[in-house]
């Protein structure tokens, strides 16, 4: 009971980083119906910037403090997002009119652009670096059971943003206009929405979701390198699409699942070389079950 | 109020419009009939900014907006009904009145306005929280019309809105059209394939071929001309 209890707790800290990353993934899909590859990349320069801004902001707030590490997320987030609407701006906008194929083709040359410029040695450098500890990290003792706090610190942040991000498209004007977007961007034009601009914030948000991802997995990574979004971001990728792409709660319940499937795989003595084997293969399980994934709906398309 | 010059559109290699001159005075009903494919909505398309013409100009109260954004374009009060409708069919009946309200920050404005709607059309009104997907064909012409009433137009461009629909709703839809004319002095642009209905309700009317304009004048007139009446009105 201990070992499940156990890795359920580690499962749901590791899923709670595919989780913020996958709504990034799903926001961007959700208004554009395309798959934004660079996301990943995105995330590795949030954790980037945050291994630069965190020793100034350590000057001013002084070392591991709360108020610093609000700050250093916040900067990492902010620098995203603009780098985000940059992205959309140069690359995808001029291709808004073209086969979806061309966009994704785009995506993945983004993606490697931003990977290996960031491996040039007068940039980052391939090598892993050590990442500043933000947060005094401390294990919590419950019985028999281990809590780190970082895990909790990971767990909170994304219910909140998941919370956060669904009022904003349920509630607000903006979001209101991204669900017309969505829809169709000819229609939600022709009601005054300005769509160049919503699409903009909506990569804008992502972006910042994927820094601020990209910050906790660098805080509970050994060291940070300019591949270190890939692993992660394929995993929340498959947890996007394996919660029903395009909708926020399945993409964040799609994360914590991939999560829990990957740390109980690796758990089993004897299997844990398996792990992603395993786990995949239980995804590619149910998605044969549930095409649309498991909150997603299927929509036939009318011709 | 409009007056188009010497439009041209293209898409890609393929020329839709070839030089059209328009002329829309204000309060009137202009219509603008033709065949399939001769291209009525790519007139509309590009009056409203979702397509750019290649050449020519479009000058809407004095003011020319053929290079202008979409949004921006409705905001001056210049709105387009699309054809099909385009109603958001994952939002209810409420909320895409809400949607066409989109630029409209009076709340007072948009809540008399709606009671307006609901009074042209208590259809709606009966089925203000059904999503927009489950309604008739014709329920959702009277949406998309509702929706641009909601967005403060001046000047309402309607592209076919009998396609697709029962003809004893047609007739109630085309009332409210001159309803609308009247009561609120909107200036109205109307598409259609049934020239009979679009001549009887216009003042003035241009009948479209293949891009370009072939015959234009007061409605009565077009209606007899012969070559207007072989080709459109089944005489």
């Amino acid at each position: 009971m201990d070992w499940f209890l156990q890795q359920a707790i580690n499962g749901l800290g590791l899923g709670a980083i595919y989780a913020l990353i996958a709504l990034g993934y799903t926001m961007v899909y959700g208004v554009l119906r395309f798959i934004n590859f660079a996301h990943s990349d995105v995330l590795m320069l949030g954790a980037f910037t945050a291994l630069y801004v965190a020793p100034q902001i350590e000057k001013v707030a002084g070392a591991e403090s709360p108020v610093g590490c609000v700050m250093v997320f916040v900067v990492a987030a902010a620098v995203c997002a603009c780098i985000g609407m940059l992205i959309e701006r140069l690359a995808y906008r001029p291709l808004r009119n073209r086969p979806k194929l061309a966009v994704l083709i785009t995506a993945i040359g983004v993606s490697l652009l931003i990977e290996y410029t960031a491996q040039n040695e007068k940039v980052f450098g391939s090598a892993p670096q050590p990442f500043p500890k933000l947060l005094s990290d401390y294990e919590i003792n419950l019985g028999n059971l281990v809590v780190s706090s970082n895990d909790i610190l990971t767990v909170g942040v994304t219910i909140v943003l998941l919370v956060a991000m669904w009022w904003i498209v349920q509630k607000t004007r903006v979001g209101t206009a991204m669900r017309a977007v969505s829809y169709n961007q000819q229609a939600a034009a022709l009601m005054g929405v300005p769509v160049d601009k919503i699409i903009s914030f909506t990569f804008g948000l992502g972006s910042a979701l994927a820094a601020i991802a990209g910050v906790l997995y660098a805080m509970k990574a050994p060291g940070i390198e300019p591949l270190m979004g890939v692993q992660p971001g394929l995993r929340a990728f498959v947890a996007a699409v394996l919660g029903g792409i395009g909708n926020l709660p399945g993409a964040v319940l799609g994360g914590f699942l991939l999560g829990l499937l990957e740390t109980f795989a690796g758990g089993i003595p004897g299997l844990s070389n398996y792990r992603d084997a395993i786990a995949f293969g239980i995804l590619i399980l149910i998605l044969l079950l549930k095409p649309a994934g498991l909150l997603g709906r299927s929509t036939i398309e009318k011709v | 109020m409009l007056s188009v010059e010497n439009l041209h559109v293209s898409y890609g290699a393929i020329k839709a419009l070839h030089g059209i001159n328009l002329n829309v005075p204000k309060g009137s009903i202009v219509t603008l009939i033709g065949a399939n494919g001769a291209g009525k909505s790519t007139t509309l398309r590009c009056l409203s900014g979702l397509v750019k013409c290649t050449t020519g100009s479009i000058k809407y109260e004095e003011k020319e907006i053929s290079k202008m954004p979409p949004h921006l374009i409705v905001a001056s009060g210049l709105c387009h009904v699309p054809e099909g409708r385009m109603v958001f069919s994952n939002l209810t009946v409420q909320e895409n009145l809400r949607m066409g309200a989109y630029l409209q920050l009076d709340t007072k404005w948009i809540s008399s306005q709606t009671d307006y709607v609901f009074g042209l059309f208590p259809r709606l009104k009966e089925r203000r929280s059904q999503n927009a997907g489950t309604l008739s064909g014709g329920e959702q012409q009277m949406l998309a019309i509702g929706r641009a009433l909601l967005s403060k137009p001046k000047f309402l461009m309607l592209d076919e809105p009998s396609l697709g629909i029962a003809p004893l709703l047609v007739k109630s839809i085309f009332e409210r059209i001159v309803e609308i004319n009247r009561e609120q002095g909107l200036t109205i642009l109307l598409i259609e394939q049934n020239a009979n209905l679009a001549l009887e309700v216009s003042s003035y009317a241009y009948v479209l071929e293949s891009g370009k304009i072939m015959v234009e004048g007061p409605s009565a007139v077009v209606k007899a001309d012969p070559q207007v009446q072989a080709a459109y009105l089944g005489a």
